[in-house]
């Protein structure tokens, strides 16, 4: 499933890499815990996270995953988006809680990483 | 024993949550652009960022170094920090002594030392409370675990 459709379905808004929505999503990693993210996410995943700080960013880039979404209605400092974009990797925020996105996706067919 | 081709040596700020990670990312940088293969260096970094995040949060100080061969991709790892008094604790997932700002953080869930076992061929650990703890860790080029 393409990014774009996955910021749709989730009624997201795009903070950072608004140009860069074709990446297509078939793996899903979502926690709080940044060390769970790097021990089970493989690559290209989609992380979902509720941790707003510069460390998730960095998670994410150290991890190599696709793009971040941000639940329950939480929203980065801008230090946090300019460091994405630098990173170049897509952050998008949505009200929504963890259990619903995920719910959301496993439906529509997305995959979670063991 | 292999050539060493490449010897870095990075020092780490105690408590810099800010900072916290940049050395990890630098060393991504030089791994991609010698062209080591992804899966590999990506095990490297996880190793590191994991490494220097437990400096940041436990230590005063302490440093990176990253050693390259022919045959694999080395990370030592010292920090002047408060020892750990039984590693064998410490190496159980779940097992922690994180403050509340740590996991703040998204760190300290027990997860870090094990996660850096998981990703190296070879990980050895060695600490002293009250000194601090060194951590060795090899990840050879050519496996693909």
């Amino acid at each position: 499933m393409k990014l774009a459709e996955i910021k749709d379905l989730l009624k997201c808004e795009v903070l950072a890499g608004d140009e860069d929505l074709s990446t297509d999503i078939t793996h899903v990693v979502a926690s709080d815990g940044m060390s769970e993210i790097l021990a089970f996410a493989k690559s290209s995943e989609l992380m979902i996270t509720g941790l707003t700080n510069i460390q998730s960013i960095r998670t994410a880039d150290i991890a190599g995953v696709s793009a971040v979404i941000y639940c329950r209605g939480k929203r980065p400092d801008k230090k946090v988006i300019d460091f994405a974009k630098q990173k170049r990797i897509p952050v998008l925020a949505t009200d929504m809680v963890m259990f619903d996105i995920c719910g959301i996706l496993y439906n529509k067919g997305l995959k979670g990483v063991s | 024993m292999a050539a060493e081709l490449l010897r870095e040596n990075f020092e780490i700020q105690g408590r810099n949550f800010d900072k916290a990670g940049e050395i990890s990312s630098e060393i991504k940088v030089i791994l991609k652009d010698l062209g080591i293969d992804a899966s590999c260096f990506r095990r490297v970094v996880i190793v590191a960022f994991e490494a220097e995040m437990n400096v940041v949060m436990y230590a005063e100080r302490g440093t990176i170094s990253l050693i390259l061969t022919d045959r694999d991709i080395s990370l030592e790892v010292k920090d002047e920090g408060p020892g750990i008094p039984d590693i064998d604790l410490a190496m159980k997932e779940g097992y922690s002594t994180a403050s509340d700002e740590m996991r703040e953080m998204g760190f300290g869930f027990g997860m870090g030392l094990p996660n850096m076992k998981k990703n190296s061929d070879e990980f050895c650990i060695e600490s002293e409370v009250g000194k601090g703890t060194s951590v060795f860790a090899r990840i050879l080029l050519d496996s693909h675990a």
